[in-house]
Protein backbone atom coordinates (compact mmCIF):
# COMPACT_ATOMS: atom_id res chain seq x y z
CA UNK A 1 0.00 0.00 0.00
CA UNK A 2 2.43 2.63 0.74
CA UNK A 3 4.87 1.64 -2.06
CA UNK A 4 1.86 2.36 -4.24
CA UNK A 5 1.03 5.50 -2.57
CA UNK A 6 4.89 6.27 -3.25
CA UNK A 7 4.25 5.95 -6.82
CA UNK A 8 1.76 8.93 -6.42
CA UNK A 9 -1.57 6.98 -6.64
CA UNK A 10 -4.23 8.96 -5.06
CA UNK A 11 -7.13 6.54 -3.42
CA UNK A 12 -9.56 7.62 -6.30
CA UNK A 13 -7.13 6.31 -8.48
CA UNK A 14 -6.71 3.03 -7.00
CA UNK A 15 -10.64 2.50 -7.12
CA UNK A 16 -10.65 2.28 -10.26
CA UNK A 17 -7.42 0.57 -10.55
CA UNK A 18 -7.68 -1.99 -8.37
CA UNK A 19 -11.63 -3.54 -9.75
CA UNK A 20 -9.70 -4.02 -13.30
CA UNK A 21 -6.60 -5.44 -11.89
CA UNK A 22 -8.28 -7.96 -10.02
CA UNK A 23 -10.34 -8.42 -13.01
CA UNK A 24 -7.15 -8.93 -15.04
CA UNK A 25 -5.39 -10.98 -12.55
CA UNK A 26 -8.70 -12.99 -12.30
CA UNK A 27 -8.83 -14.08 -15.57
CA UNK A 28 -5.05 -14.75 -15.97
CA UNK A 29 -5.54 -17.49 -12.79
CA UNK A 30 -8.25 -19.04 -14.18
CA UNK A 31 -6.95 -20.26 -17.54
CA UNK A 32 -3.76 -21.04 -16.09
CA UNK A 33 -5.50 -23.47 -13.21
CA UNK A 34 -7.33 -24.76 -16.32
CA UNK A 35 -4.85 -25.33 -18.32
CA UNK A 36 -2.69 -27.06 -15.17
CA UNK A 37 -6.22 -28.87 -14.60
CA UNK A 38 -5.46 -31.10 -17.44
CA UNK A 39 -1.97 -32.03 -16.14
CA UNK A 40 -3.35 -32.91 -13.14
CA UNK A 41 -5.71 -35.12 -14.62
CA UNK A 42 -3.90 -36.43 -16.88
CA UNK A 43 -2.38 -39.41 -14.50
CA UNK A 44 -5.19 -40.71 -13.94
CA UNK A 45 -8.05 -39.80 -16.83
CA UNK A 46 -5.31 -39.92 -19.57
CA UNK A 47 -5.47 -36.97 -22.20
CA UNK A 48 -8.27 -38.32 -24.03
CA UNK A 49 -10.23 -35.26 -25.57
CA UNK A 50 -13.10 -35.95 -23.49
CA UNK A 51 -11.05 -34.96 -20.37
CA UNK A 52 -10.42 -32.01 -21.85
CA UNK A 53 -14.04 -31.59 -22.31
CA UNK A 54 -14.74 -32.56 -18.58
CA UNK A 55 -12.43 -29.57 -17.78
CA UNK A 56 -13.81 -26.92 -20.09
CA UNK A 57 -17.45 -27.96 -19.26
CA UNK A 58 -17.16 -27.39 -15.41
CA UNK A 59 -15.28 -24.26 -15.73
CA UNK A 60 -17.60 -22.90 -17.84
CA UNK A 61 -20.60 -24.10 -15.81
CA UNK A 62 -18.94 -22.40 -12.62
CA UNK A 63 -18.12 -19.32 -14.21
CA UNK A 64 -21.58 -19.20 -15.64
CA UNK A 65 -23.18 -19.99 -11.53
CA UNK A 66 -20.23 -17.58 -10.50
CA UNK A 67 -21.38 -14.32 -12.69
CA UNK A 68 -24.91 -14.80 -11.74
CA UNK A 69 -23.81 -14.94 -7.69
CA UNK A 70 -21.59 -12.28 -8.71
CA UNK A 71 -23.93 -9.58 -10.04
CA UNK A 72 -26.25 -10.08 -6.96
CA UNK A 73 -23.80 -9.72 -4.55
CA UNK A 74 -23.38 -6.64 -5.47
CA UNK A 75 -26.44 -5.30 -4.91
CA UNK A 76 -25.78 -4.90 -1.50
CA UNK A 77 -23.02 -2.32 -0.51
CA UNK A 78 -20.83 -3.04 -2.84
CA UNK A 79 -17.24 -2.28 -2.63
CA UNK A 80 -13.20 -2.47 -3.40
CA UNK A 81 -12.83 -4.83 -0.25
CA UNK A 82 -15.29 -7.36 -0.84
CA UNK A 83 -14.20 -7.53 -3.96
CA UNK A 84 -10.45 -8.18 -2.63
CA UNK A 85 -11.96 -11.17 -0.87
CA UNK A 86 -13.47 -12.61 -3.76
CA UNK A 87 -10.40 -12.96 -4.71
CA UNK A 88 -8.73 -14.16 -1.85
CA UNK A 89 -11.69 -16.54 -1.42
CA UNK A 90 -10.63 -17.77 -5.17
CA UNK A 91 -7.40 -18.44 -4.18
CA UNK A 92 -8.15 -19.99 -0.67
CA UNK A 93 -9.94 -22.73 -2.43
CA UNK A 94 -7.14 -24.02 -4.75
CA UNK A 95 -4.98 -24.90 -1.51
CA UNK A 96 -7.79 -28.33 -1.14
CA UNK A 97 -6.13 -29.10 -4.95
CA UNK A 98 -2.77 -29.14 -3.56
CA UNK A 99 -2.93 -30.86 -0.30
CA UNK A 100 -5.81 -33.83 -1.46
CA UNK A 101 -5.92 -33.59 -5.17
CA UNK A 102 -4.29 -36.65 -6.07
CA UNK A 103 -6.16 -38.94 -3.58
CA UNK A 104 -8.96 -37.10 -4.42
CA UNK A 105 -8.57 -38.27 -8.24
CA UNK A 106 -7.69 -41.90 -7.14
CA UNK A 107 -10.87 -41.78 -5.08
CA UNK A 108 -13.10 -40.41 -8.16
CA UNK A 109 -11.60 -43.01 -10.84
CA UNK A 110 -12.49 -46.10 -8.42
CA UNK A 111 -15.78 -44.77 -7.60
CA UNK A 112 -16.72 -43.63 -11.09
CA UNK A 113 -15.22 -46.32 -13.78
CA UNK A 114 -16.25 -44.58 -16.84
CA UNK A 115 -13.43 -42.40 -17.53
CA UNK A 116 -16.12 -39.73 -18.85
CA UNK A 117 -17.95 -38.95 -16.04
CA UNK A 118 -15.24 -39.56 -13.90
CA UNK A 119 -12.69 -36.49 -15.28
CA UNK A 120 -16.29 -34.56 -15.05
CA UNK A 121 -16.57 -35.53 -11.58
CA UNK A 122 -13.08 -34.90 -10.61
CA UNK A 123 -13.41 -31.48 -12.57
CA UNK A 124 -16.37 -30.39 -10.31
CA UNK A 125 -14.71 -32.00 -7.09
CA UNK A 126 -11.35 -29.61 -7.88
CA UNK A 127 -12.11 -26.71 -9.46
CA UNK A 128 -15.65 -26.18 -8.98
CA UNK A 129 -15.23 -24.12 -6.13
CA UNK A 130 -12.54 -21.34 -7.39
CA UNK A 131 -13.89 -20.98 -10.10
CA UNK A 132 -17.10 -20.53 -8.99
CA UNK A 133 -15.45 -17.16 -6.76
CA UNK A 134 -13.59 -16.51 -9.72
CA UNK A 135 -16.62 -16.08 -12.25
CA UNK A 136 -17.93 -13.57 -9.10
CA UNK A 137 -15.26 -10.95 -9.90
CA UNK A 138 -16.14 -9.59 -12.91
CA UNK A 139 -19.88 -8.37 -12.54
CA UNK A 140 -18.97 -6.81 -9.14
CA UNK A 141 -15.95 -5.08 -10.37
CA UNK A 142 -18.19 -3.81 -13.26
CA UNK A 143 -20.55 -2.51 -10.37
CA UNK A 144 -17.34 -0.54 -8.73
CA UNK A 145 -16.30 1.00 -11.88
CA UNK A 146 -20.06 2.28 -13.32
CA UNK A 147 -21.10 5.10 -11.45
CA UNK A 148 -23.36 6.19 -14.75
CA UNK A 149 -25.67 4.13 -16.39
CA UNK A 150 -24.52 6.15 -19.68
CA UNK A 151 -20.86 5.23 -18.74
CA UNK A 152 -22.04 1.73 -17.89
CA UNK A 153 -21.52 -0.46 -21.57
CA UNK A 154 -17.82 1.64 -21.79
CA UNK A 155 -16.90 0.18 -18.19
CA UNK A 156 -18.05 -3.18 -18.61
CA UNK A 157 -15.93 -3.51 -22.35
CA UNK A 158 -13.37 -2.35 -20.96
CA UNK A 159 -13.31 -4.75 -18.25
CA UNK A 160 -14.19 -7.50 -20.58
CA UNK A 161 -11.24 -6.69 -22.06
CA UNK A 162 -9.11 -6.92 -19.02
CA UNK A 163 -10.04 -10.18 -17.96
CA UNK A 164 -10.23 -11.98 -21.11
CA UNK A 165 -6.89 -10.61 -21.88
CA UNK A 166 -5.51 -11.31 -18.89
CA UNK A 167 -7.25 -15.07 -19.41
CA UNK A 168 -4.74 -14.72 -22.86
CA UNK A 169 -1.94 -14.04 -20.90
CA UNK A 170 -2.41 -16.83 -18.68
CA UNK A 171 -2.94 -19.25 -21.31
CA UNK A 172 0.10 -18.83 -23.11
CA UNK A 173 2.57 -17.73 -20.49
CA UNK A 174 1.32 -21.35 -18.97
CA UNK A 175 1.72 -23.76 -22.08
CA UNK A 176 4.72 -21.91 -23.58
CA UNK A 177 7.01 -21.11 -20.37
CA UNK A 178 5.58 -22.13 -16.71
CA UNK A 179 5.53 -25.37 -16.96
CA UNK A 180 8.91 -25.52 -19.02
CA UNK A 181 10.52 -24.24 -15.77
CA UNK A 182 7.69 -25.18 -12.78
CA UNK A 183 5.94 -28.01 -11.55
CA UNK A 184 2.50 -28.13 -11.48
CA UNK A 185 2.06 -27.25 -7.89
CA UNK A 186 5.00 -24.32 -7.76
CA UNK A 187 3.13 -23.00 -10.44
CA UNK A 188 -0.36 -23.20 -8.57
CA UNK A 189 1.40 -22.06 -5.68
CA UNK A 190 2.96 -18.53 -7.24
CA UNK A 191 -0.06 -17.98 -8.55
CA UNK A 192 -1.85 -18.55 -5.16
CA UNK A 193 0.81 -15.96 -3.71
CA UNK A 194 0.32 -13.08 -6.56
CA UNK A 195 -4.01 -13.51 -6.09
CA UNK A 196 -2.62 -13.06 -2.17
CA UNK A 197 -1.19 -9.89 -2.61
CA UNK A 198 -3.62 -7.89 -4.79
CA UNK A 199 -6.47 -9.61 -2.85
CA UNK A 200 -4.44 -8.43 0.35
CA UNK A 201 -3.85 -5.16 -1.26
CA UNK A 202 -8.08 -4.74 -1.97
CA UNK A 203 -9.07 -5.82 1.37
CA UNK A 204 -6.90 -3.07 3.34
CA UNK A 205 -8.20 -0.14 1.15
CA UNK A 206 -10.23 2.21 3.02
CA UNK A 207 -13.19 4.50 2.90
CA UNK A 208 -16.76 4.53 1.64
CA UNK A 209 -19.12 2.00 0.15
CA UNK A 210 -19.59 2.81 -3.33
CA UNK A 211 -23.11 4.72 -3.47
CA UNK A 212 -26.06 3.52 -4.83
CA UNK B 1 11.79 -43.41 -77.71
CA UNK B 2 8.40 -42.18 -76.95
CA UNK B 3 6.97 -45.95 -75.68
CA UNK B 4 10.21 -46.32 -73.30
CA UNK B 5 9.23 -42.36 -71.90
CA UNK B 6 5.83 -42.97 -71.53
CA UNK B 7 6.65 -46.09 -69.47
CA UNK B 8 8.96 -44.49 -67.93
CA UNK B 9 6.03 -42.22 -66.85
CA UNK B 10 3.73 -45.55 -65.99
CA UNK B 11 6.17 -47.24 -63.81
CA UNK B 12 7.11 -43.31 -61.55
CA UNK B 13 3.31 -43.26 -61.49
CA UNK B 14 2.64 -46.58 -59.81
CA UNK B 15 5.25 -45.76 -57.66
CA UNK B 16 4.00 -42.70 -56.52
CA UNK B 17 1.95 -42.61 -53.17
CA UNK B 18 -1.95 -43.66 -53.34
CA UNK B 19 -4.11 -42.32 -50.80
CA UNK B 20 -6.71 -45.28 -49.76
CA UNK B 21 -8.09 -44.04 -47.09
CA UNK B 22 -8.27 -40.60 -44.78
CA UNK B 23 -10.17 -39.21 -41.85
CA UNK B 24 -10.12 -36.92 -39.51
CA UNK B 25 -10.23 -38.45 -35.89
CA UNK B 26 -11.06 -37.19 -32.76
CA UNK B 27 -7.26 -36.87 -32.24
CA UNK B 28 -5.34 -36.58 -35.66
CA UNK B 29 -6.02 -37.06 -39.42
CA UNK B 30 -5.19 -40.93 -40.07
CA UNK B 31 -4.68 -41.79 -43.46
CA UNK B 32 -3.42 -44.87 -45.60
CA UNK B 33 -1.22 -44.32 -48.44
CA UNK B 34 -0.08 -46.97 -51.03
CA UNK B 35 3.28 -46.98 -52.82
CA UNK B 36 3.70 -50.06 -54.93
CA UNK B 37 2.99 -52.82 -52.65
CA UNK B 38 3.97 -50.88 -50.00
CA UNK B 39 0.72 -49.95 -47.25
CA UNK B 40 1.21 -46.79 -44.91
CA UNK B 41 -0.73 -45.18 -41.93
CA UNK B 42 0.33 -41.70 -41.43
CA UNK B 43 -1.26 -39.22 -39.02
CA UNK B 44 0.81 -36.39 -41.40
CA UNK B 45 0.43 -35.78 -45.06
CA UNK B 46 4.03 -35.57 -44.77
CA UNK B 47 3.97 -39.19 -44.80
CA UNK B 48 7.93 -39.82 -44.91
CA UNK B 49 8.39 -38.96 -42.16
CA UNK B 50 5.22 -39.67 -40.13
CA UNK B 51 4.83 -43.22 -41.01
CA UNK B 52 3.40 -44.95 -38.08
CA UNK B 53 2.69 -48.23 -39.38
CA UNK B 54 4.10 -49.81 -42.88
CA UNK B 55 2.96 -53.26 -44.64
CA UNK B 56 4.23 -55.19 -48.04
CA UNK B 57 0.81 -56.17 -49.15
CA UNK B 58 3.09 -58.85 -51.20
CA UNK B 59 4.36 -60.31 -48.05
CA UNK B 60 2.31 -59.01 -45.19
CA UNK B 61 4.58 -60.52 -42.47
CA UNK B 62 7.74 -58.34 -43.54
CA UNK B 63 8.47 -55.67 -40.99
CA UNK B 64 8.64 -52.71 -42.80
CA UNK B 65 9.83 -50.28 -40.25
CA UNK B 66 13.77 -50.22 -38.55
CA UNK B 67 11.47 -49.83 -34.81
CA UNK B 68 9.39 -52.39 -35.31
CA UNK B 69 12.06 -54.87 -36.05
CA UNK B 70 14.12 -53.47 -32.97
CA UNK B 71 10.92 -53.84 -30.96
CA UNK B 72 10.93 -57.32 -31.36
CA UNK B 73 14.50 -57.75 -29.80
CA UNK B 74 12.59 -57.53 -26.63
CA UNK B 75 12.14 -61.37 -27.32
CA UNK B 76 16.34 -61.82 -26.99
CA UNK B 77 15.81 -60.70 -23.07
CA UNK B 78 12.25 -62.36 -22.69
CA UNK B 79 12.07 -65.35 -24.92
CA UNK B 80 8.60 -66.79 -24.46
CA UNK B 81 6.63 -63.92 -22.73
CA UNK B 82 3.12 -65.32 -21.72
CA UNK B 83 1.78 -62.14 -21.60
CA UNK B 84 1.72 -59.39 -23.22
CA UNK B 85 1.11 -55.34 -23.43
CA UNK B 86 0.88 -53.37 -26.78
CA UNK B 87 0.08 -49.74 -25.56
CA UNK B 88 -0.38 -47.40 -28.78
CA UNK B 89 -2.05 -49.95 -31.64
CA UNK B 90 -0.54 -48.35 -34.61
CA UNK B 91 -1.55 -50.81 -37.44
CA UNK B 92 -1.17 -53.91 -35.34
CA UNK B 93 2.36 -54.83 -36.51
CA UNK B 94 3.65 -55.97 -32.81
CA UNK B 95 0.39 -57.95 -31.85
CA UNK B 96 0.33 -59.31 -35.24
CA UNK B 97 3.86 -60.95 -35.10
CA UNK B 98 3.59 -62.07 -31.34
CA UNK B 99 0.58 -63.98 -32.20
CA UNK B 100 2.24 -65.71 -35.32
CA UNK B 101 5.54 -66.51 -33.55
CA UNK B 102 4.00 -67.11 -29.53
CA UNK B 103 1.38 -69.99 -30.14
CA UNK B 104 0.78 -69.27 -26.21
CA UNK B 105 0.84 -65.69 -25.96
CA UNK B 106 -2.19 -63.47 -24.40
CA UNK B 107 -1.97 -60.08 -25.94
CA UNK B 108 -3.66 -57.24 -24.79
CA UNK B 109 -3.51 -54.07 -27.15
CA UNK B 110 -4.51 -50.34 -25.72
CA UNK B 111 -5.26 -47.84 -28.43
CA UNK B 112 -6.45 -44.79 -27.23
CA UNK B 113 -7.89 -43.19 -31.19
CA UNK B 114 -10.73 -45.98 -32.65
CA UNK B 115 -10.22 -44.52 -35.93
CA UNK B 116 -7.08 -46.06 -35.67
CA UNK B 117 -8.18 -49.58 -34.32
CA UNK B 118 -10.88 -49.35 -37.52
CA UNK B 119 -8.13 -48.78 -39.79
CA UNK B 120 -5.79 -51.36 -39.00
CA UNK B 121 -8.42 -53.94 -39.18
CA UNK B 122 -9.57 -52.71 -42.61
CA UNK B 123 -6.27 -52.25 -44.05
CA UNK B 124 -3.40 -53.71 -42.01
CA UNK B 125 -4.87 -57.03 -41.95
CA UNK B 126 -5.37 -56.69 -38.21
CA UNK B 127 -7.77 -59.18 -36.57
CA UNK B 128 -8.40 -58.76 -32.88
CA UNK B 129 -9.03 -62.29 -31.37
CA UNK B 130 -9.89 -63.98 -28.04
CA UNK B 131 -5.69 -64.39 -27.56
CA UNK B 132 -5.52 -60.70 -28.64
CA UNK B 133 -7.60 -57.97 -27.47
CA UNK B 134 -7.56 -54.76 -28.47
CA UNK B 135 -9.40 -52.00 -25.77
CA UNK B 136 -10.05 -47.99 -27.06
CA UNK B 137 -8.52 -46.60 -24.33
CA UNK B 138 -5.82 -44.08 -22.74
CA UNK B 139 -2.71 -46.19 -22.16
CA UNK B 140 -2.20 -45.03 -18.62
CA UNK B 141 -5.68 -45.25 -17.60
CA UNK B 142 -5.39 -48.59 -18.63
CA UNK B 143 -2.42 -49.29 -16.88
CA UNK B 144 -3.63 -48.10 -13.54
CA UNK B 145 -6.86 -49.86 -13.60
CA UNK B 146 -4.92 -53.29 -14.86
CA UNK B 147 -2.80 -52.70 -11.36
CA UNK B 148 -5.93 -52.42 -9.33
CA UNK B 149 -6.78 -55.81 -11.06
CA UNK B 150 -3.44 -57.08 -10.21
CA UNK B 151 -2.55 -58.40 -13.50
CA UNK B 152 0.83 -58.73 -14.53
CA UNK B 153 2.29 -58.73 -18.02
CA UNK B 154 5.83 -60.55 -18.98
CA UNK B 155 6.32 -57.91 -21.94
CA UNK B 156 4.95 -54.48 -21.98
CA UNK B 157 5.41 -52.95 -25.35
CA UNK B 158 5.25 -49.24 -25.50
CA UNK B 159 4.42 -47.48 -28.79
CA UNK B 160 2.56 -44.55 -28.38
CA UNK B 161 4.97 -41.67 -29.23
CA UNK B 162 4.73 -40.09 -32.32
CA UNK B 163 6.46 -37.10 -34.04
CA UNK B 164 4.17 -34.69 -34.00
CA UNK B 165 3.12 -35.46 -30.33
CA UNK B 166 3.59 -37.12 -27.48
CA UNK B 167 1.27 -38.03 -24.40
CA UNK B 168 3.44 -36.28 -21.67
CA UNK B 169 1.44 -38.84 -19.75
CA UNK B 170 3.26 -41.93 -20.63
CA UNK B 171 6.55 -40.25 -20.25
CA UNK B 172 6.85 -39.70 -16.47
CA UNK B 173 8.78 -41.31 -13.69
CA UNK B 174 5.24 -42.07 -11.95
CA UNK B 175 4.36 -44.06 -14.86
CA UNK B 176 7.03 -45.77 -15.44
CA UNK B 177 6.73 -47.00 -11.93
CA UNK B 178 3.31 -47.95 -12.72
CA UNK B 179 4.40 -50.05 -15.63
CA UNK B 180 7.22 -51.76 -13.32
CA UNK B 181 4.61 -52.70 -11.15
CA UNK B 182 2.36 -54.27 -13.80
CA UNK B 183 5.55 -56.50 -15.24
CA UNK B 184 5.60 -59.77 -13.51
CA UNK B 185 8.69 -60.89 -11.92
CA UNK B 186 12.02 -60.15 -15.13
CA UNK B 187 9.57 -58.68 -16.77
CA UNK B 188 10.36 -56.59 -19.95
CA UNK B 189 9.77 -53.51 -21.03
CA UNK B 190 10.20 -52.60 -24.48
CA UNK B 191 9.45 -48.62 -25.54
CA UNK B 192 9.93 -46.83 -29.00
CA UNK B 193 10.90 -42.98 -28.05
CA UNK B 194 13.13 -40.49 -29.68
CA UNK B 195 17.08 -40.36 -30.36
CA UNK B 196 17.41 -36.83 -30.86
CA UNK B 197 16.60 -33.56 -29.26
CA UNK B 198 17.04 -31.95 -25.57
CA UNK B 199 14.51 -34.49 -24.56
CA UNK B 200 16.91 -37.32 -24.89
CA UNK B 201 18.40 -36.72 -21.79
CA UNK B 202 15.52 -35.95 -19.96
CA UNK B 203 13.79 -39.47 -20.82
CA UNK B 204 16.75 -41.27 -20.47
CA UNK B 205 17.47 -40.12 -16.78
CA UNK B 206 13.59 -41.02 -15.99
CA UNK B 207 14.14 -44.18 -16.87
CA UNK B 208 17.16 -44.70 -15.51
CA UNK B 209 15.85 -43.41 -12.06
CA UNK B 210 12.73 -46.60 -12.12
CA UNK B 211 14.57 -49.26 -13.77
CA UNK B 212 18.46 -48.33 -13.19
CA UNK B 213 20.69 -49.78 -15.94
CA UNK B 214 19.07 -50.60 -19.40
CA UNK B 215 18.93 -51.62 -22.80
CA UNK B 216 19.51 -48.49 -25.54
CA UNK B 217 19.13 -49.24 -29.06
CA UNK B 218 19.77 -46.27 -31.37
CA UNK B 219 19.24 -45.91 -34.94
CA UNK B 220 16.86 -42.91 -36.48
CA UNK B 221 14.72 -44.03 -33.69
CA UNK B 222 15.30 -45.38 -30.10
CA UNK B 223 14.45 -48.24 -28.28
CA UNK B 224 14.67 -48.90 -24.71
CA UNK B 225 14.32 -52.42 -22.83
CA UNK B 226 14.14 -52.02 -19.43
CA UNK B 227 13.44 -55.14 -16.78
CA UNK B 228 11.59 -55.64 -13.43
CA UNK B 229 14.73 -57.60 -12.53
CA UNK B 230 18.07 -58.03 -13.76
CA UNK B 231 18.89 -57.13 -16.79
CA UNK B 232 20.19 -60.10 -18.63
CA UNK B 233 24.11 -59.34 -19.82
CA UNK B 234 25.08 -59.65 -23.52
CA UNK B 235 25.85 -63.43 -23.92
CA UNK B 236 22.73 -63.98 -22.60
CA UNK B 237 20.86 -61.73 -25.16
CA UNK B 238 22.86 -63.35 -27.72
CA UNK B 239 22.21 -66.97 -26.66
CA UNK B 240 18.19 -66.24 -26.63
CA UNK B 241 18.16 -64.22 -29.89
CA UNK B 242 18.71 -67.76 -32.12
CA UNK B 243 15.64 -68.87 -30.05
CA UNK B 244 13.68 -67.47 -33.01
CA UNK B 245 16.33 -66.64 -35.21
CA UNK B 246 14.54 -68.52 -38.13
CA UNK B 247 10.79 -67.09 -37.87
CA UNK B 248 12.15 -63.44 -37.16
CA UNK B 249 14.06 -63.59 -40.01
CA UNK B 250 10.99 -64.30 -42.37
CA UNK B 251 9.61 -60.71 -40.59
CA UNK B 252 12.95 -59.38 -41.95
CA UNK B 253 14.55 -59.39 -38.92
CA UNK B 254 18.50 -60.02 -39.07
CA UNK B 255 20.19 -61.27 -35.50
CA UNK B 256 23.12 -59.92 -37.11
CA UNK B 257 21.57 -56.02 -37.27
CA UNK B 258 20.01 -56.04 -34.23
CA UNK B 259 23.08 -57.52 -31.48
CA UNK B 260 25.05 -55.41 -32.02
CA UNK B 261 22.69 -52.44 -31.38
CA UNK B 262 22.43 -53.29 -27.67
CA UNK B 263 24.11 -50.81 -25.38
CA UNK B 264 23.82 -49.92 -22.13
CA UNK B 265 26.11 -47.06 -22.29
CA UNK B 266 25.16 -44.19 -20.72
CA UNK B 267 25.16 -41.42 -23.77
CA UNK B 268 23.30 -38.57 -22.13
CA UNK B 269 23.83 -35.85 -19.53
CA UNK B 270 23.27 -37.31 -16.00
CA UNK B 271 22.05 -33.91 -14.59
CA UNK B 272 19.00 -33.43 -16.90
CA UNK B 273 15.59 -32.84 -14.63
CA UNK B 274 13.67 -35.81 -14.41
CA UNK B 275 10.58 -36.25 -16.20
CA UNK B 276 7.75 -36.19 -13.11
CA UNK B 277 3.56 -35.95 -13.24
CA UNK B 278 4.49 -32.55 -12.04
CA UNK B 279 7.00 -31.92 -14.42
CA UNK B 280 6.71 -33.07 -17.97
CA UNK B 281 7.49 -30.77 -20.82
CA UNK B 282 8.27 -33.39 -23.36
CA UNK B 283 6.46 -31.88 -26.32
CA UNK B 284 8.53 -28.18 -25.54
CA UNK B 285 11.62 -30.29 -24.64
CA UNK B 286 10.95 -32.14 -28.41
CA UNK B 287 10.83 -28.71 -30.26
CA UNK B 288 14.48 -28.36 -30.67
Amino acid sequence: MHKLAAFGLSRLRMRILLPYLIAGWSGFFVMAVELLGGRLLAPTFGSSIYVWGAIITIFMLALSLGYLAGGRYSMHAPNVRRLGALLLIAAATVVPILLFGEAMLDAVAIAVPDPRFGSLLASLALFGVPTFFSGMISPYAVRLLVHDPRNAGRHAGQLYFVSTFGSAAGTLLTSFYFVLILEVNQILISLLAISAVIGMTAVMQKGDEVQA
Amino acid sequence: MVLVALAAAAAVHADSPRLLHSERSLYREVLVYQTGDQRCMCFTRNCRVGRQSCMDMKHPDHFELNYTRMMLGALYLKPQPRSVLVIGLGGGTLPRALVRLLPDVSIDSVEIDPAVVRVAEKYFDFSPSERSRVAEQDGRVFVKRAIRERRRYDLIMLDAFDHEYIPEHLLTQEFLREVKSLLAPDGVLAANTFSSSRLYSHESVTYASVFGTFYNLKRENRVIFATNGTLPDLPTIATNSRIHEAKLRTFGIETETLLPLFSTRADWNAKARVLTDQYSPANLLNLE
